[in-house]
């Protein structure tokens, strides 16, 4: 599992499959193949989720938003939906759902809506609305239909980390920080990966018998790297994190799909969106003030609250869409995934899996690993279907809520909290770093955030971010001037989903910040 | 509710921040009946540091290692900028007359004329400033004579490492050595606040005991530097006896606000200004203001006990930004949250802020704020006076950066300052036409 060959330049590495892409799809593929014997390393260019499994709504669908208009995705949210509520329960909230529509939506829409859920085999109930009103009273008063569904609510960074845990524990390699710039071919066959540490600019080289591009909205980049492109439209969302929970369950405005139009409850929030924007580049995607006015303003209708409500965060993500630029609505290409083997376009050894949802990525990688393991003689079958994901203790830092509950049942004396307003102890940072293993020596703050709920609460950072680095050095991961730079990255970081946001309590807490960071500590000179 | 006769005075101080404190202060010296309500006070985030100009442009990050001169070169080329209403001279003065208060009363401070100094904080980064508590002194000396120094810190106080310090101060500083100790009768306590121990610190025995801690951890030290936690408001006693004790000079570095050195000016404030006749009503929020047919001011303060009021000749407001309260930003502009007073302010909200919250040009809503004439009264849509006898002072008004140009506490006491005159003069000259 160490990798000491690393540190020369321009090593190599020899698997038997290389994944390119640390999202749902490729931690989830990683898993499959593990607990079917077969070893790889994942490749990601950032941190874990760096792409769209860190910037979604976290919605676990039943099917039935997609029951007008995609009738195979609904088909596929319902059957995976159940097989991760049995498998995966830990990063599951199961909350229910509900369609609501208010005064002046689509009439027809409603009345189809049951016919839709039936054809497609996704249970519903209609609702009472007054039992609607009364089970979540957060609802608008002009509400004029109800169903209740089986959505339900997933913490895609419990998820992703837990697959890669176990993924780990059984053989394969996780390398961070670390992008795939070339290949090499001959004769229609990928002999070697070219890959760059983003950090530290070293070269390295994989050797794999077989290649996936799991790379989600990066895919079609990838594909042409390799000399094979597969068009993508890039499909930009954005979601506004409250700052505390609205409704118990998820609530779906019952209309064609559009703006700002499903709240996704977690922990103590809910996340409401999204926004569907069609980008041109990956990079540097930012949410605009535009589009959180969009929602505020859109979001209202069905849940008058979110007028005056805290927001604490705003991120977008890019839908890995597959497609061609028809111009039409984004939210209406498919959500069915595709799993493109390019050995038809003689590269033999590679294939590439994009598309789909967070919903799906077992299934996409069911799929995959399905054909991977035909074509390296692997007979062993899919297990992830019954097979429970275990749990890795210390992930669990990641759901709002979770720490504060835990800390307060029982701490040590000295277990101080680091982070006072999502309640993050000193405890869990050590397990944060114990269960990173050989990671731990590319500690820094923005590290432990993704990790933990550090820097996710009501003071932006501001404060646990100093206490979290001085724990740091006085354990040692740290040394000379080093912590500087990651105080400035991390603030930066958190910064993106704060900037837009800012007004009301947020703006002043963030002057605050401003005035200790810049004000006092000087960190911009 | 029955309404008690208004309180009367000649000028209401609205905020007790820094400007205000230094606003009410001016008053009371020039002989002013004066009444001053605030409800909190950005003071006890403040550092202790008093800055007066650090860097300008902000955009190239130029550091200043004469203030005076950086202002000069700041008032050529932000016109509006406050500072550049002012005279040198009298920004100097301010200064003095404030500085002055809290040095009679137990908390001195220490600058060179015309010079910025290299001081710590608390994650080891140095910065600029100008006026420098006493108590954090032997440190700016120490590390410019690259003394060797004995940094310690404290078992179960969060927030502040002395090995992260002397990690990070290291190639400035390499003769730095951290040393983690424990702090006398802390045993009992899961966690050591700052403030605990500066009180603890008061007693005579608390040092004598620390000072036994340290003392054979000291070795080659020259000097001795520790969190800001030496005494509350008897600083200049408590650092000079615990000098003598330990045998070395001392130091504080401030810890991460709201901290001690904050607290100390307010505490100190609070003790001390009424003996210069000045009526504090604190905490209080000013809810209503009228003005009266005569040109007076009367004010509603906000109490669910008492109904007062005050009746002012004129009002100095002082009532900070989004902090402090004096500004509010709605999901569509900001406002002034007293008078409703036009601000100066970017034209839409996704212009408020950066993309990098470190851009050295800053955030443009930083310079957002009301807009002045030259004898500091804000100006309504018009461009006049928004009342005759209605002034402001400190980080409320606009065309600033203090958080990046350093400018904060200079600015609010010279402004106050300002401020302050320009309502005696208007005063005398009525009084010469009457
Ligand atoms: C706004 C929004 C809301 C959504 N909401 C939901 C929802 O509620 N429910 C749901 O089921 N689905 C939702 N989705 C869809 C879901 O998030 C995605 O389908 C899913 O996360 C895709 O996972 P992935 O692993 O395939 O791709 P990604 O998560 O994007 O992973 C691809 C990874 O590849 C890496 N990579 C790219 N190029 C390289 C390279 N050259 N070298 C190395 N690594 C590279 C990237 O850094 C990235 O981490 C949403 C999507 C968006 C954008
Ligand atoms: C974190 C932090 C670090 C700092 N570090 C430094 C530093 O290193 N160096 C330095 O020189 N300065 C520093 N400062 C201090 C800073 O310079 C001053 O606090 C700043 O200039 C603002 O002063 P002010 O008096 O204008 O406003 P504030 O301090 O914001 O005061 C506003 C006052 O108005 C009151 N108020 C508002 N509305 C009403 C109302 N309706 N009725 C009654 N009262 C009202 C508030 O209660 C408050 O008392 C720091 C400040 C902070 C917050």
């Amino acid at each position: 599992m160490a990798f000491p060959f690393f540190r020369k330049k321009g090593s190599l590495i020899k698997t038997r499959v290389l994944i390119i892409g640390g999202g749902a799809t490729g931690t989830g593929l990683a898993r499959d193949l593990a607990l079917r014997g077969v070893h790889c390393v994942l490749v990601e260019q950032g941190d874990i989720n760096a792409g769209a499994s860190g910037a979604n709504h976290g919605l676990l669908h039943s099917g039935a938003r997609y029951v007008s208009k995609d009738p195979e995705a609904a088909r596929e949210c319902r059957d995976e939906s159940i097989i991760l509520k049995q498998t995966a329960s830990h990063c599951i909230e199961d909350t229910g759902g509900l369609f609501v529509a208010v005064e002046g939506d689509d009439e027809k829409f409603i009345a189809d809506f049951p016919g839709y859920c039936s054809h497609c085999g996704i249970s519903f109930r209609e609702m009472d609305i007054k039992e609607a009103r009364s089970l979540e009273p957060a609802l608008s008063k002009n509400i004029i239909a109800a169903f209740e569904v089986a959505d339900a609510s997933i913490d895609p960074f419990k998820l992703v980390l837990e697959n890669i845990t176990q993924a780990r524990k059984l053989g394969s390699t996780f390398i961070r920080n670390t992008k795939v710039v070339g290949f090499k071919k001959r004769k229609g066959h990928i002999n070697t990966v070219n890959l760059v540490n983003v950090q530290t600019g070293e070269d390295l080289l994989i050797e794999a018998d077989h290649v996936v591009n799991a790379s989600g909205a990066w895919a079609g980049e990838i594909a042409a790297l390799a000399g094979d492109p597969i068009d993508m439209i890039y499909s930009k969302g954005s979601l506004l994190i409250t700052h505390s929970r609205i409704t118990g369950r998820v609530v779906n405005r019952l209309r064609p799909p559009s703006d700002a139009d499903i709240l996704v409850p977690g922990g103590t929030v809910s996340i409401i969106g999204t926004t569907s924007a069609r980008v041109d580049a990956l990079d540097d995607i930012r949410p605009t003030a535009a589009e959180v006015d969009l929602i505020v303003d859109e979001g209202t209708a069905m849940l008058p609250g979110l007028e005056s409500m805290r927001y604490i965060r705003v991120y977008s993500g890019v839908r890995p869409l597959i497609g061609t630029q028809t111009g039409e609505d984004d939210r209406y290409v498919s959500r069915g995934f595709d799993l493109v083997d390019h050995s038809g376009k003689g590269i033999e050894n590679f294939v590439t899996i994009t598309g789909g949802k967070l919903t799906t990525y077992r299934l996409m990688a069911e799929q995959t690993a399905d054909l991977v393991c035909h074509r390296l003689g692997v007979t062993a079958p899919c297990r992830t279907q019954t097979e429970l994901l275990p749990s890795a203790h210390a992930w669990k830092w990641t759901v709002p809520g979770i720490p504060s509950k835990e800390w307060l049942k029982d701490h040590k004396p000295d277990d101080f909290l680091l982070c006072e307003c999502e309640m993050v102890p000193r405890s869990a940072l050590d397990s944060i770093i114990s269960a990173m293993g050989e990671h731990k020596k590319q500690l820094d703050l923005t590290t432990i955030g993704k990790r933990s709920r550090i820097g996710k609460g009501a003071c932006q950072g501001s404060l646990c971010s100093i206490r979290v680095l001085v724990y740091l050095y006085d354990k040692g991961h740290l040394q000379s001037d080093q912590g500087v730079p990651h105080l400035r990255k991390f603030l930066n970081e958190r910064w993106k989903g704060q900037r837009v946001l800012l007004w009301d309590m947020p703006l002043i807490q963030s002057e605050l910040k401003e005035a200790i960071h810049c004000g006092f500590l000087s960190l911009e000179i | 509710m029955s309404h008690p006769e208004p309180i009367q005075c000649d000028l209401m101080i609205i905020g007790t921040g820094m400007a205000g404190m230094a606003a009410a202060l001016f008053a009371a010296n020039r002989g002013l009946s004066t009444v001053q309500a605030g409800v909190s006070s950005e003071v006890i985030y403040a550092s202790g540091y008093m800055d007066l100009l650090g860097v300008h442009p902000i955009e190239d990050q130029k550091l200043w290692d004469n203030p005076w001169a950086g202002i000069e070169a700041m008032a050529r080329e932000i016109p509006n900028h406050p500072y550049a209403l002012m005279e040198m001279e009298d920004i100097n003065t301010a200064l003095e007359e404030f500085i002055s208060f809290f040095h009679e009363n137990g908390i001195p401070y220490q600058r060179k004329m015309a010079e910025n100094v290299e001081v710590m904080t608390p994650v080891g980064k140095t910065r600029p400033t100008y006026f420098v508590p006493q108590s954090m002194w032997a440190g700016v000396e120490a590390m410019k004579a690259q003394h060797r120094c004995l940094l310690v810190d404290f078992q179960r106080m969060q927030g502040f490492s002395a090995r992260q310090i002397a990690e990070v101060i290291g190639n400035k500083w390499p003769n730095v050595r951290p040393a983690r100790i424990r702090f006398p009768e802390g045993d009992k306590l899961t966690e050591l606040y700052p403030e605990w121990m500066a009180r603890k610190m008061e007693s005579p025995i608390i040092r004598e005991k620390l000072a036994r801690i340290i003392h054979p951890l000291l070795e080659d030290a020259r000097v001795l530097g520790l969190p800001a936690i030496l005494g509350m408001t008897r600083t200049k006693e408590v650092v000079e006896d615990f000098a003598n004790r330990v045998g070395v000079p001392v130091f504080e570095i401030p810890t991460i606000p709201p901290a001690v050195p904050g607290l100390r000016l307010k505490e100190t404030y609070e003790q001390y200004i009424s003996g210069k006749g000045v009526r504090l009503l604190f905490p209080k929020r000013i809810g209503q203001v009228q003005q009266e047919p005569d040109g007076a001011f009367l004010l509603t303060v906000e109490d669910t006990v008492s109904n007062d009021r005050v009746r002012s000749r004129g009002i100095l407001l002082a009532s900070g930004r989004f902090l402090g309260g004096g500004l509010h930003a709605g999901r569509k502009r900001i406002e002034e949250t007293l008078f409703d007073l036009p601000v100066f302010q970017p034209a839409a909200r996704s212009e408020w802020h950066r993309e990098d919250f470190f851009d050295p040009r800053g955030h443009p809503i930083n310079r957002a704020g009301l807009e002045i004439d030259d004898t500091f009264r804000p100006l309504d849509i018009s461009g006049q006076p928004a009342f005759p006898n209605l002034f402001a002072a400190g980080s409320i008004l606009a065309h600033q950066d203090w958080m990046r140009m350093k400018c904060g506490s200079g600015l609010a006491i010279a402004t106050a300052y300002a401020a302050v005159n320009a309502f005696v003069k208007q005063r005398v000259d009525k009084d010469l036409q009457a």
